[in-house]
Protein backbone atom coordinates (compact mmCIF):
# COMPACT_ATOMS: atom_id res chain seq x y z
CA UNK A 1 0.00 0.00 0.00
CA UNK A 2 1.49 3.17 0.85
CA UNK A 3 4.76 2.09 2.07
CA UNK A 4 5.52 1.35 -2.19
CA UNK A 5 5.12 4.55 -2.98
CA UNK A 6 8.80 4.92 -3.13
CA UNK A 7 9.57 1.89 -4.74
CA UNK A 8 7.42 1.27 -8.17
CA UNK A 9 7.84 4.59 -9.77
CA UNK A 10 7.92 3.75 -13.10
CA UNK A 11 7.51 7.54 -14.29
CA UNK A 12 10.47 8.86 -11.64
CA UNK A 13 12.45 6.33 -12.87
CA UNK A 14 11.81 7.14 -16.22
CA UNK A 15 12.84 10.94 -15.89
CA UNK A 16 16.21 9.93 -14.10
CA UNK A 17 17.29 7.46 -16.45
CA UNK A 18 17.06 10.50 -19.13
CA UNK A 19 19.15 12.58 -16.88
CA UNK A 20 21.92 9.40 -16.29
CA UNK A 21 21.63 8.64 -20.21
CA UNK A 22 22.02 12.78 -21.12
CA UNK A 23 25.00 12.86 -19.06
CA UNK A 24 26.91 9.85 -20.49
CA UNK A 25 26.21 11.54 -24.47
CA UNK A 26 27.76 15.05 -22.78
CA UNK A 27 30.54 13.18 -21.58
CA UNK A 28 30.56 10.91 -24.65
CA UNK A 29 30.30 13.62 -27.70
CA UNK A 30 32.53 16.21 -25.63
CA UNK A 31 35.20 13.54 -24.99
CA UNK A 32 34.98 13.30 -28.68
CA UNK A 33 35.42 16.34 -29.33
CA UNK A 34 38.19 17.61 -27.22
CA UNK A 35 40.50 14.89 -26.60
CA UNK A 36 38.92 12.79 -29.75
CA UNK A 37 38.35 10.00 -27.20
CA UNK A 38 34.61 9.46 -26.38
CA UNK A 39 35.21 6.74 -23.85
CA UNK A 40 37.61 9.10 -22.31
CA UNK A 41 34.94 11.72 -21.93
CA UNK A 42 32.90 9.20 -20.37
CA UNK A 43 35.54 7.94 -18.02
CA UNK A 44 35.66 11.81 -16.87
CA UNK A 45 32.27 12.11 -16.64
CA UNK A 46 31.65 9.18 -14.83
CA UNK A 47 34.33 10.17 -12.20
CA UNK A 48 33.02 13.75 -11.41
CA UNK A 49 29.63 12.19 -10.65
CA UNK A 50 30.56 9.45 -8.47
CA UNK A 51 32.85 11.99 -6.40
CA UNK A 52 30.24 14.24 -6.19
CA UNK A 53 27.65 11.41 -5.09
CA UNK A 54 29.85 10.42 -2.67
CA UNK A 55 30.49 13.43 -0.84
CA UNK A 56 26.36 14.22 -1.49
CA UNK A 57 25.60 11.08 0.50
CA UNK A 58 27.97 11.30 3.31
CA UNK A 59 28.32 14.90 3.79
CA UNK A 60 25.22 16.60 2.08
CA UNK A 61 23.06 16.89 5.00
CA UNK A 62 25.22 18.34 7.13
CA UNK A 63 26.81 21.00 4.65
CA UNK A 64 22.43 21.88 3.75
CA UNK A 65 22.03 22.48 7.65
CA UNK A 66 25.74 24.68 8.07
CA UNK A 67 24.83 26.69 4.99
CA UNK A 68 21.14 27.80 6.03
CA UNK A 69 22.57 28.46 9.64
CA UNK A 70 20.19 26.64 11.32
CA UNK A 71 20.67 25.28 14.90
CA UNK A 72 19.37 22.12 16.23
CA UNK A 73 16.75 22.20 19.20
CA UNK A 74 16.24 20.14 22.34
CA UNK A 75 12.85 18.97 23.42
CA UNK A 76 12.74 21.16 26.59
CA UNK A 77 13.76 24.00 23.72
CA UNK A 78 10.47 24.47 21.93
CA UNK A 79 7.91 21.41 23.44
CA UNK A 80 5.15 21.84 21.41
CA UNK A 81 7.44 21.62 18.00
CA UNK A 82 9.24 18.74 19.28
CA UNK A 83 5.93 17.32 20.12
CA UNK A 84 4.40 17.47 17.07
CA UNK A 85 7.82 16.41 14.99
CA UNK A 86 7.02 13.23 17.23
CA UNK A 87 3.43 12.74 16.84
CA UNK A 88 4.32 12.65 13.17
CA UNK A 89 7.09 10.16 13.81
CA UNK A 90 4.78 8.17 14.95
CA UNK A 91 2.12 8.06 12.59
CA UNK A 92 4.50 7.75 9.55
CA UNK A 93 6.18 4.99 11.50
CA UNK A 94 9.82 6.23 10.86
CA UNK A 95 11.98 4.25 13.27
CA UNK A 96 13.45 7.15 14.80
CA UNK A 97 12.51 11.06 15.55
CA UNK A 98 14.45 13.34 13.17
CA UNK A 99 16.36 15.97 14.71
CA UNK A 100 14.85 19.57 14.53
CA UNK A 101 16.52 22.15 13.28
CA UNK A 102 15.24 26.13 13.42
CA UNK A 103 16.40 28.86 11.16
CA UNK A 104 16.38 32.37 12.50
CA UNK A 105 14.28 34.12 9.13
CA UNK A 106 11.30 35.86 8.97
CA UNK A 107 10.71 34.26 5.38
CA UNK A 108 8.40 31.06 6.15
CA UNK A 109 9.41 27.87 4.86
CA UNK A 110 10.79 24.45 6.10
CA UNK A 111 12.83 21.72 4.77
CA UNK A 112 13.56 17.68 5.28
CA UNK A 113 17.11 16.46 4.88
CA UNK A 114 19.01 12.93 5.58
CA UNK A 115 19.44 10.36 3.23
CA UNK A 116 17.77 7.30 5.19
CA UNK A 117 14.85 7.50 7.61
CA UNK A 118 16.76 6.66 10.44
CA UNK A 119 19.32 9.57 10.21
CA UNK A 120 17.15 12.93 9.40
CA UNK A 121 16.62 15.43 10.12
CA UNK A 122 13.61 18.56 9.70
CA UNK A 123 14.28 22.08 9.99
CA UNK A 124 11.84 24.96 10.21
CA UNK A 125 12.31 28.99 9.89
CA UNK A 126 11.46 31.01 12.92
CA UNK A 127 8.85 33.23 10.57
CA UNK A 128 6.89 30.19 9.93
CA UNK A 129 6.75 28.47 13.45
CA UNK A 130 5.33 31.37 14.84
CA UNK A 131 2.72 31.71 12.00
CA UNK A 132 1.28 28.75 12.43
CA UNK A 133 -0.83 27.03 14.83
CA UNK A 134 -0.70 23.86 16.05
CA UNK A 135 -2.93 21.57 13.16
CA UNK A 136 -1.23 23.99 10.68
CA UNK A 137 2.67 22.98 12.20
CA UNK A 138 1.14 19.16 11.97
CA UNK A 139 0.20 19.71 8.17
CA UNK A 140 4.02 21.10 7.48
CA UNK A 141 6.06 18.22 9.38
CA UNK A 142 3.98 15.83 7.73
CA UNK A 143 4.56 16.61 4.28
CA UNK A 144 8.19 17.50 5.36
CA UNK A 145 8.45 13.49 7.50
CA UNK A 146 6.52 12.20 3.78
CA UNK A 147 10.10 13.36 2.01
CA UNK A 148 12.09 11.64 4.56
CA UNK A 149 9.36 8.43 4.43
CA UNK A 150 9.04 8.60 0.72
CA UNK A 151 12.60 8.62 0.30
CA UNK A 152 12.45 11.81 -1.77
CA UNK A 153 15.46 13.98 -0.09
CA UNK A 154 18.08 10.85 -1.39
CA UNK A 155 16.23 10.83 -4.81
CA UNK A 156 16.63 14.86 -5.31
CA UNK A 157 20.11 14.62 -3.84
CA UNK A 158 20.98 11.89 -6.45
CA UNK A 159 19.38 13.96 -9.01
CA UNK A 160 20.79 17.51 -8.67
CA UNK A 161 23.91 15.85 -8.31
CA UNK A 162 23.25 14.28 -12.03
CA UNK A 163 21.99 17.57 -12.91
CA UNK A 164 25.00 19.62 -11.61
CA UNK A 165 27.83 17.41 -13.57
CA UNK A 166 26.27 17.57 -16.48
CA UNK A 167 26.58 21.66 -16.05
CA UNK A 168 30.30 21.50 -14.74
CA UNK A 169 31.28 18.99 -17.87
CA UNK A 170 28.94 21.45 -20.33
CA UNK A 171 30.41 24.78 -18.57
CA UNK A 172 34.23 22.74 -18.55
CA UNK A 173 33.95 21.65 -22.34
CA UNK A 174 32.57 24.99 -23.94
CA UNK A 175 35.06 26.97 -22.19
CA UNK A 176 37.72 24.25 -23.61
CA UNK A 177 36.34 24.43 -27.12
CA UNK A 178 36.70 28.06 -27.44
CA UNK A 179 39.97 28.47 -25.67
CA UNK A 180 41.85 25.45 -25.95
CA UNK A 181 40.31 25.23 -29.55
CA UNK A 182 38.70 22.03 -30.37
CA UNK A 183 41.27 19.80 -31.32
CA UNK A 184 38.88 16.81 -33.11
CA UNK A 185 40.52 17.18 -36.30
CA UNK A 186 44.05 15.60 -35.01
CA UNK A 187 42.15 12.95 -35.78
CA UNK A 188 41.02 12.23 -39.63
CA UNK A 189 43.81 11.02 -40.93
CA UNK A 190 41.30 7.93 -42.31
CA UNK A 191 39.33 8.78 -45.76
CA UNK A 192 36.83 10.87 -44.74
CA UNK A 193 37.31 11.50 -41.38
CA UNK A 194 36.55 15.27 -41.58
CA UNK A 195 33.33 15.06 -42.44
CA UNK A 196 32.41 12.54 -39.42
CA UNK A 197 34.56 15.33 -36.45
CA UNK A 198 32.45 18.26 -37.78
CA UNK A 199 29.51 15.97 -36.86
CA UNK A 200 30.70 15.37 -33.89
CA UNK A 201 31.99 18.96 -33.05
CA UNK A 202 28.45 20.75 -33.74
CA UNK A 203 26.40 17.60 -31.77
CA UNK A 204 29.05 18.47 -28.54
CA UNK A 205 28.01 21.91 -29.20
CA UNK A 206 24.26 21.21 -29.58
CA UNK A 207 24.72 19.11 -26.51
CA UNK A 208 26.66 21.59 -24.36
CA UNK A 209 23.99 24.42 -24.96
CA UNK A 210 20.83 21.87 -24.54
CA UNK A 211 21.76 19.34 -22.22
CA UNK A 212 21.95 21.51 -19.19
CA UNK A 213 18.54 23.08 -19.88
CA UNK A 214 17.37 19.88 -21.00
CA UNK A 215 18.59 18.00 -17.14
CA UNK A 216 17.15 21.47 -15.53
CA UNK A 217 13.52 20.28 -17.11
CA UNK A 218 13.80 16.82 -15.95
CA UNK A 219 14.80 17.72 -12.53
CA UNK A 220 12.22 20.20 -11.99
CA UNK A 221 9.17 17.85 -13.40
CA UNK A 222 10.28 15.14 -10.77
CA UNK A 223 10.63 17.67 -7.62
CA UNK A 224 7.17 18.99 -8.73
CA UNK A 225 5.57 15.45 -9.11
CA UNK A 226 7.14 14.52 -5.39
CA UNK A 227 5.91 17.55 -4.00
CA UNK A 228 2.03 16.32 -4.57
CA UNK A 229 3.25 12.83 -3.15
CA UNK A 230 4.00 14.36 -0.22
CA UNK A 231 1.09 16.54 0.18
CA UNK A 232 -1.15 13.35 -0.17
CA UNK A 233 0.96 11.51 2.21
CA UNK A 234 1.10 14.31 4.89
CA UNK A 235 -2.54 14.32 4.29
CA UNK A 236 -2.99 10.77 4.91
CA UNK A 237 -0.78 10.85 8.29
CA UNK A 238 -2.45 13.50 9.92
CA UNK A 239 -6.20 12.97 8.79
CA UNK A 240 -6.72 16.45 8.27
CA UNK A 241 -5.69 17.96 4.73
CA UNK A 242 -6.82 21.23 6.43
CA UNK A 243 -3.61 21.86 8.21
CA UNK A 244 -1.59 21.70 5.52
CA UNK A 245 -4.00 23.82 3.27
CA UNK A 246 -4.12 26.53 5.66
CA UNK A 247 -0.32 26.58 6.02
CA UNK A 248 0.30 26.58 2.94
CA UNK A 249 -2.04 29.83 2.12
CA UNK A 250 -0.41 31.29 4.80
CA UNK A 251 2.70 30.96 3.52
CA UNK A 252 1.62 32.21 0.02
CA UNK A 253 1.02 35.20 1.70
CA UNK A 254 4.19 35.94 2.71
CA UNK A 255 6.68 37.39 -0.46
CA UNK A 256 9.76 37.63 1.78
CA UNK A 257 12.83 35.56 0.34
CA UNK A 258 15.23 33.03 2.87
CA UNK A 259 19.01 34.58 2.64
CA UNK A 260 20.25 31.45 2.96
CA UNK A 261 18.35 29.09 0.71
CA UNK A 262 20.64 27.50 -2.27
CA UNK A 263 19.29 26.68 -5.58
CA UNK A 264 20.75 23.47 -5.65
CA UNK A 265 18.38 22.55 -2.29
CA UNK A 266 15.37 23.88 -3.57
CA UNK A 267 13.31 21.08 -3.64
CA UNK A 268 13.67 19.91 -0.25
CA UNK A 269 11.89 23.25 0.92
CA UNK A 270 7.97 23.14 1.31
CA UNK A 271 7.73 25.86 -0.96
CA UNK A 272 10.02 27.14 -3.54
CA UNK A 273 12.20 29.72 -1.57
CA UNK A 274 12.59 31.44 -4.84
CA UNK A 275 9.72 32.18 -6.21
CA UNK A 276 9.00 35.62 -7.18
CA UNK A 277 5.64 37.37 -7.93
CA UNK A 278 3.38 36.73 -10.77
CA UNK A 279 5.41 33.92 -11.70
CA UNK A 280 3.17 31.46 -14.30
CA UNK A 281 0.80 29.49 -12.74
CA UNK A 282 2.15 25.89 -14.08
CA UNK A 283 5.45 26.97 -14.79
CA UNK A 284 7.90 24.21 -16.34
CA UNK A 285 11.26 25.94 -14.38
CA UNK A 286 9.65 25.58 -10.96
CA UNK A 287 10.50 23.01 -8.27
CA UNK A 288 6.98 23.29 -7.07
CA UNK A 289 3.51 22.87 -7.81
CA UNK A 290 1.80 26.39 -7.59
CA UNK A 291 0.25 26.73 -4.06
CA UNK A 292 -3.07 27.60 -5.25
CA UNK A 293 -2.98 24.16 -6.74
CA UNK A 294 -1.82 22.54 -4.14
CA UNK A 295 -4.14 23.96 -1.40
CA UNK A 296 -7.15 23.28 -4.06
CA UNK A 297 -6.38 20.00 -4.08
CA UNK A 298 -6.16 19.58 -0.36
CA UNK A 299 -9.67 21.16 0.03
CA UNK A 300 -11.23 19.07 -2.90
CA UNK A 301 -10.68 15.59 -0.59
CA UNK A 302 -14.42 16.15 0.43
CA UNK A 303 -13.86 14.34 3.98
CA UNK A 304 -11.39 11.72 2.76
CA UNK A 305 -7.69 11.74 3.74
CA UNK A 306 -6.63 8.65 1.81
CA UNK A 307 -4.77 8.37 -1.36
CA UNK A 308 -7.05 7.50 -3.22
CA UNK A 309 -9.08 10.70 -1.89
CA UNK A 310 -5.87 13.03 -3.06
CA UNK A 311 -5.89 11.22 -6.36
CA UNK A 312 -9.60 11.73 -6.93
CA UNK A 313 -8.93 15.36 -6.16
CA UNK A 314 -5.81 15.87 -8.22
CA UNK A 315 -7.50 14.92 -11.11
CA UNK A 316 -10.28 16.97 -10.32
CA UNK A 317 -8.35 20.41 -10.12
CA UNK A 318 -6.17 19.65 -12.99
CA UNK A 319 -8.71 18.66 -14.75
CA UNK A 320 -7.13 15.42 -16.31
CA UNK A 321 -7.32 11.44 -16.68
CA UNK A 322 -3.78 11.56 -15.59
CA UNK A 323 -2.89 10.63 -11.49
CA UNK A 324 -0.29 11.51 -9.59
CA UNK A 325 0.33 8.63 -7.24
CA UNK A 326 1.51 5.29 -8.70
CA UNK A 327 -1.59 2.63 -9.20
CA UNK A 328 0.32 0.47 -6.84
CA UNK A 329 0.19 2.32 -4.00
CA UNK A 330 -3.94 2.13 -4.58
CA UNK A 331 -3.98 -1.83 -4.49
CA UNK A 332 -6.12 -2.22 -1.73
CA UNK A 333 -6.78 0.71 -0.05
CA UNK A 334 -10.06 1.30 2.20
CA UNK A 335 -11.53 4.86 2.44
CA UNK A 336 -10.31 7.10 5.26
CA UNK A 337 -11.79 9.12 6.70
CA UNK A 338 -10.63 12.98 7.54
CA UNK A 339 -11.35 14.07 11.01
CA UNK A 340 -12.36 16.97 12.02
CA UNK A 341 -11.23 20.25 13.37
CA UNK A 342 -10.81 19.90 17.21
CA UNK A 343 -10.12 22.70 19.83
CA UNK A 344 -6.94 22.42 21.43
CA UNK A 345 -7.44 24.19 24.61
CA UNK A 346 -4.28 25.55 25.31
CA UNK A 347 -3.86 26.57 22.37
CA UNK A 348 -1.23 29.54 22.49
CA UNK A 349 -2.13 32.74 20.31
CA UNK A 350 -0.30 34.58 17.54
CA UNK A 351 1.27 37.10 20.07
CA UNK A 352 2.19 33.90 22.26
CA UNK A 353 4.01 32.21 19.11
CA UNK A 354 5.98 35.16 18.18
CA UNK A 355 7.09 35.77 21.97
CA UNK A 356 8.20 32.02 22.41
CA UNK A 357 10.23 31.98 18.81
CA UNK A 358 11.73 35.25 19.55
CA UNK A 359 13.00 33.88 23.57
CA UNK A 360 14.36 30.80 21.71
CA UNK A 361 16.37 32.78 19.82
CA UNK A 362 17.49 35.99 22.14
CA UNK A 363 18.56 32.49 24.26
CA UNK A 364 20.66 30.61 21.18
CA UNK A 365 22.08 33.77 20.83
CA UNK A 366 23.41 33.74 24.57
CA UNK A 367 21.52 36.42 26.00
CA UNK A 368 20.32 36.17 29.75
CA UNK A 369 17.10 37.04 30.82
CA UNK A 370 15.90 38.84 34.26
CA UNK A 371 12.25 38.84 35.06
CA UNK A 372 12.31 42.08 37.21
CA UNK A 373 9.86 42.36 39.78
CA UNK A 374 7.50 45.31 38.13
CA UNK A 375 6.61 42.35 35.32
CA UNK A 376 9.34 43.71 32.58
CA UNK A 377 11.56 40.88 30.53
CA UNK A 378 15.03 42.38 30.37
CA UNK A 379 17.53 40.81 28.01
CA UNK A 380 21.42 40.78 28.83
CA UNK A 381 23.63 41.04 26.27
CA UNK A 382 26.35 38.25 26.65
CA UNK A 383 29.04 40.88 27.04
CA UNK A 384 27.54 42.80 29.57
CA UNK A 385 30.18 43.06 32.86
CA UNK A 386 29.02 43.55 36.39
CA UNK A 387 26.89 41.75 38.62
CA UNK A 388 23.73 43.53 38.80
CA UNK A 389 21.47 45.42 36.03
CA UNK A 390 19.10 48.51 36.42
CA UNK A 391 15.17 48.00 35.00
CA UNK A 392 14.57 50.74 32.65
CA UNK A 393 11.20 50.97 33.68
CA UNK A 394 10.76 51.00 37.26
CA UNK A 395 13.94 51.54 38.82
CA UNK A 396 14.98 48.30 40.82
CA UNK A 397 17.98 46.60 40.33
CA UNK A 398 18.25 43.34 39.94
CA UNK A 399 21.17 40.61 40.59
CA UNK A 400 22.84 39.19 37.83
CA UNK A 401 22.90 35.35 38.55
CA UNK A 402 24.95 32.95 37.64
CA UNK A 403 25.82 33.74 33.90
CA UNK A 404 27.73 31.11 32.08
CA UNK B 1 23.82 -30.80 -27.00
CA UNK B 2 20.87 -32.78 -26.75
CA UNK B 3 16.81 -31.78 -25.70
CA UNK B 4 17.82 -32.65 -22.39
CA UNK B 5 20.16 -30.13 -21.37
CA UNK B 6 17.45 -27.61 -22.93
CA UNK B 7 14.76 -28.69 -20.81
CA UNK B 8 16.80 -29.13 -17.87
CA UNK B 9 17.82 -25.52 -18.13
CA UNK B 10 14.57 -24.40 -18.26
CA UNK B 11 13.31 -26.23 -15.36
CA UNK B 12 16.24 -25.10 -13.47
CA UNK B 13 15.39 -21.56 -14.55
CA UNK B 14 11.56 -22.05 -13.26
CA UNK B 15 12.47 -23.59 -10.08
CA UNK B 16 14.64 -20.52 -9.14
CA UNK B 17 11.74 -18.24 -10.17
CA UNK B 18 9.83 -20.30 -7.71
CA UNK B 19 12.37 -20.41 -5.04
CA UNK B 20 12.64 -16.87 -5.50
CA UNK B 21 9.12 -15.65 -4.98
CA UNK B 22 8.78 -17.89 -2.11
CA UNK B 23 11.55 -16.04 -0.48
CA UNK B 24 10.72 -12.26 -0.97
CA UNK B 25 7.00 -13.27 0.01
CA UNK B 26 7.61 -14.75 3.11
CA UNK B 27 10.15 -11.73 4.01
CA UNK B 28 7.85 -9.51 3.47
CA UNK B 29 5.00 -11.34 5.21
CA UNK B 30 7.35 -11.52 8.41
CA UNK B 31 8.42 -8.01 7.91
CA UNK B 32 5.13 -6.72 7.68
CA UNK B 33 3.97 -9.05 11.03
CA UNK B 34 6.86 -7.93 12.94
CA UNK B 35 5.33 -3.88 11.78
CA UNK B 36 2.07 -4.61 13.45
CA UNK B 37 3.67 -6.04 16.95
CA UNK B 38 5.73 -3.22 16.63
CA UNK B 39 3.18 -0.61 16.14
CA UNK B 40 1.50 -2.69 19.09
CA UNK B 41 4.22 -2.16 21.40
CA UNK B 42 3.63 1.59 20.39
CA UNK B 43 0.38 2.00 21.49
CA UNK B 44 1.64 0.80 25.00
CA UNK B 45 4.72 3.40 25.27
CA UNK B 46 2.10 5.69 24.73
CA UNK B 47 -0.80 4.85 27.11
CA UNK B 48 2.17 4.31 29.84
CA UNK B 49 3.41 8.08 29.20
CA UNK B 50 -0.26 8.79 29.98
CA UNK B 51 -0.96 7.12 33.16
CA UNK B 52 2.77 8.81 34.35
CA UNK B 53 1.29 12.07 33.62
CA UNK B 54 -1.87 11.63 35.97
CA UNK B 55 -0.12 12.28 39.15
CA UNK B 56 2.10 15.40 38.38
CA UNK B 57 -1.65 17.03 36.48
CA UNK B 58 -3.52 16.10 39.80
CA UNK B 59 -0.70 17.87 42.31
CA UNK B 60 -0.77 21.02 39.70
CA UNK B 61 -4.94 20.93 39.51
CA UNK B 62 -5.34 20.49 43.37
CA UNK B 63 -4.52 23.39 44.93
CA UNK B 64 -6.97 25.62 42.35
CA UNK B 65 -9.98 23.36 41.95
CA UNK B 66 -11.68 22.82 45.47
CA UNK B 67 -14.90 22.59 44.29
CA UNK B 68 -14.52 19.65 41.74
CA UNK B 69 -13.94 16.70 43.82
CA UNK B 70 -15.53 14.53 41.83
CA UNK B 71 -14.10 15.29 38.60
CA UNK B 72 -10.60 14.64 40.01
CA UNK B 73 -11.70 12.00 41.65
CA UNK B 74 -13.20 9.94 38.78
CA UNK B 75 -9.99 11.05 36.32
CA UNK B 76 -7.73 9.13 39.42
CA UNK B 77 -9.75 6.24 39.97
CA UNK B 78 -9.93 5.35 35.93
CA UNK B 79 -6.19 5.79 35.66
CA UNK B 80 -5.53 3.27 38.66
CA UNK B 81 -8.21 1.05 36.79
CA UNK B 82 -6.38 1.53 33.43
CA UNK B 83 -3.53 0.41 35.07
CA UNK B 84 -4.93 -2.52 36.33
CA UNK B 85 -6.22 -3.30 33.13
CA UNK B 86 -2.95 -3.63 31.57
CA UNK B 87 -2.18 -7.10 30.34
CA UNK B 88 -6.27 -8.58 30.55
CA UNK B 89 -6.96 -8.20 26.90
CA UNK B 90 -7.27 -5.77 24.30
CA UNK B 91 -10.53 -5.51 25.06
CA UNK B 92 -10.87 -4.79 28.59
CA UNK B 93 -7.64 -2.52 28.16
CA UNK B 94 -9.11 -0.24 25.10
CA UNK B 95 -12.74 -0.02 27.58
CA UNK B 96 -10.41 0.90 30.70
CA UNK B 97 -8.11 3.28 28.17
CA UNK B 98 -11.64 4.67 26.97
CA UNK B 99 -12.94 5.96 30.67
CA UNK B 100 -9.82 7.50 31.43
CA UNK B 101 -9.92 10.01 28.38
CA UNK B 102 -13.70 10.93 28.78
CA UNK B 103 -12.60 11.42 32.80
CA UNK B 104 -9.54 13.74 31.35
CA UNK B 105 -11.65 15.63 28.72
CA UNK B 106 -14.40 16.21 31.68
CA UNK B 107 -11.54 17.99 33.50
CA UNK B 108 -10.02 19.60 31.02
CA UNK B 109 -13.63 20.83 30.37
CA UNK B 110 -13.71 22.29 34.19
CA UNK B 111 -10.65 23.91 33.92
CA UNK B 112 -12.28 26.76 31.57
CA UNK B 113 -13.69 28.00 34.71
CA UNK B 114 -10.26 28.66 36.49
CA UNK B 115 -8.67 31.45 35.04
CA UNK B 116 -5.52 31.37 37.77
CA UNK B 117 -5.36 27.50 37.07
CA UNK B 118 -5.07 28.21 33.06
CA UNK B 119 -2.56 30.85 33.17
CA UNK B 120 -0.41 28.83 35.31
CA UNK B 121 3.05 28.01 33.73
CA UNK B 122 3.28 24.42 35.46
CA UNK B 123 -0.34 23.64 34.15
CA UNK B 124 -0.05 25.30 30.68
CA UNK B 125 3.17 23.07 30.30
CA UNK B 126 1.14 19.52 31.61
CA UNK B 127 -1.79 20.48 29.07
CA UNK B 128 0.44 20.68 26.35
CA UNK B 129 2.09 17.51 27.26
CA UNK B 130 -1.18 15.71 27.80
CA UNK B 131 -3.25 17.16 24.58
CA UNK B 132 0.39 15.52 23.21
CA UNK B 133 -0.17 12.20 24.49
CA UNK B 134 -3.67 11.98 23.83
CA UNK B 135 -2.55 12.85 20.05
CA UNK B 136 0.62 10.37 20.03
CA UNK B 137 -2.13 7.98 21.39
CA UNK B 138 -4.64 8.30 18.64
CA UNK B 139 -1.53 8.11 15.76
CA UNK B 140 -0.37 5.24 16.90
CA UNK B 141 -3.73 3.17 17.05
CA UNK B 142 -3.82 5.03 13.58
CA UNK B 143 -0.46 3.30 12.56
CA UNK B 144 -1.18 -0.03 13.82
CA UNK B 145 -4.11 0.12 11.97
CA UNK B 146 -2.85 1.02 8.94
CA UNK B 147 0.00 -1.54 9.48
CA UNK B 148 -2.55 -4.42 10.11
CA UNK B 149 -4.49 -3.38 6.97
CA UNK B 150 -1.01 -3.28 4.63
CA UNK B 151 -0.62 -6.94 6.31
CA UNK B 152 -3.53 -8.18 6.02
CA UNK B 153 -3.72 -7.30 2.31
CA UNK B 154 -0.73 -8.87 1.83
CA UNK B 155 -1.97 -11.95 3.53
CA UNK B 156 -5.29 -12.64 1.95
CA UNK B 157 -4.51 -11.24 -2.06
CA UNK B 158 -3.47 -13.39 -4.70
CA UNK B 159 -0.59 -14.29 -4.93
CA UNK B 160 1.37 -13.87 -1.64
CA UNK B 161 -2.02 -15.30 0.35
CA UNK B 162 -0.83 -18.67 -1.30
CA UNK B 163 2.24 -18.31 0.49
CA UNK B 164 0.50 -16.99 3.67
CA UNK B 165 -1.72 -20.15 3.59
CA UNK B 166 1.32 -21.98 3.14
CA UNK B 167 2.94 -20.67 6.47
CA UNK B 168 0.26 -20.29 8.99
CA UNK B 169 0.40 -16.34 8.48
CA UNK B 170 -3.19 -15.50 10.52
CA UNK B 171 -5.07 -12.28 9.61
CA UNK B 172 -4.21 -9.33 12.48
CA UNK B 173 -7.00 -7.47 14.55
CA UNK B 174 -7.53 -3.53 14.15
CA UNK B 175 -7.29 -1.65 17.53
CA UNK B 176 -11.42 -0.54 17.25
CA UNK B 177 -12.47 2.09 19.94
CA UNK B 178 -14.88 -0.45 22.22
CA UNK B 179 -15.78 2.00 25.18
CA UNK B 180 -18.95 3.77 24.65
CA UNK B 181 -17.59 7.03 26.46
CA UNK B 182 -14.78 7.07 23.85
CA UNK B 183 -16.97 7.24 20.56
CA UNK B 184 -19.01 9.57 21.78
CA UNK B 185 -16.90 12.27 23.28
CA UNK B 186 -18.90 14.21 26.24
CA UNK B 187 -20.39 17.70 25.47
CA UNK B 188 -20.24 20.05 28.37
CA UNK B 189 -21.48 23.32 27.10
CA UNK B 190 -21.21 26.32 30.23
CA UNK B 191 -24.55 28.84 29.88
Amino acid sequence: MWEQIRSNQTRTLVLVVAMGLLLLLVGYFLGEAIFGSGIGGLVVAILIWVVMNLFAYFQGDSMILAISRARKISPDDHPRLYNVVEEMKIASGLPKIPDIYIIDDPSPNAFAVGRDPSRASVAITSGLLERLNRDELQGVMAHEISHIKNRDVLLMTFCSVLLGTIVILAWFGSRMMLFGGARGGRRSSGGGGGYATLIIVAVAILLMILAPIAAQLIYYAISRKREYLADASGALYTRYPEGLASALEKIAGSTQELKTANQAFAPMYIINPFRSKGRAASDLTSTHPPISERVRILRSMAGGASLAAYEKAYQEVRGSGRGVIPPSALVGETPVAARKAEAVPAEPGKVERARETSDLLWKYSNYGLVNCECGTKLRVPPKLRGSSIRCPHCGRVNPLSSRP
Amino acid sequence: MGIGIIVLIVVLAVLFLVIGFIWMTYNGLVRLRNQVKNAWAQIDVQLKRRHDLIPNLMETVKGYMKHERETLEAVTSARNLAQKAIGTGVGAQAKAEGELSSALSRLLAVVENYPDLKANQNFMALQEELTSTENKISFSRQYYNDSVLTYNNKTQMVPSNIIAGMFGFKTGEFFEVTAAAEREAPKVSFG
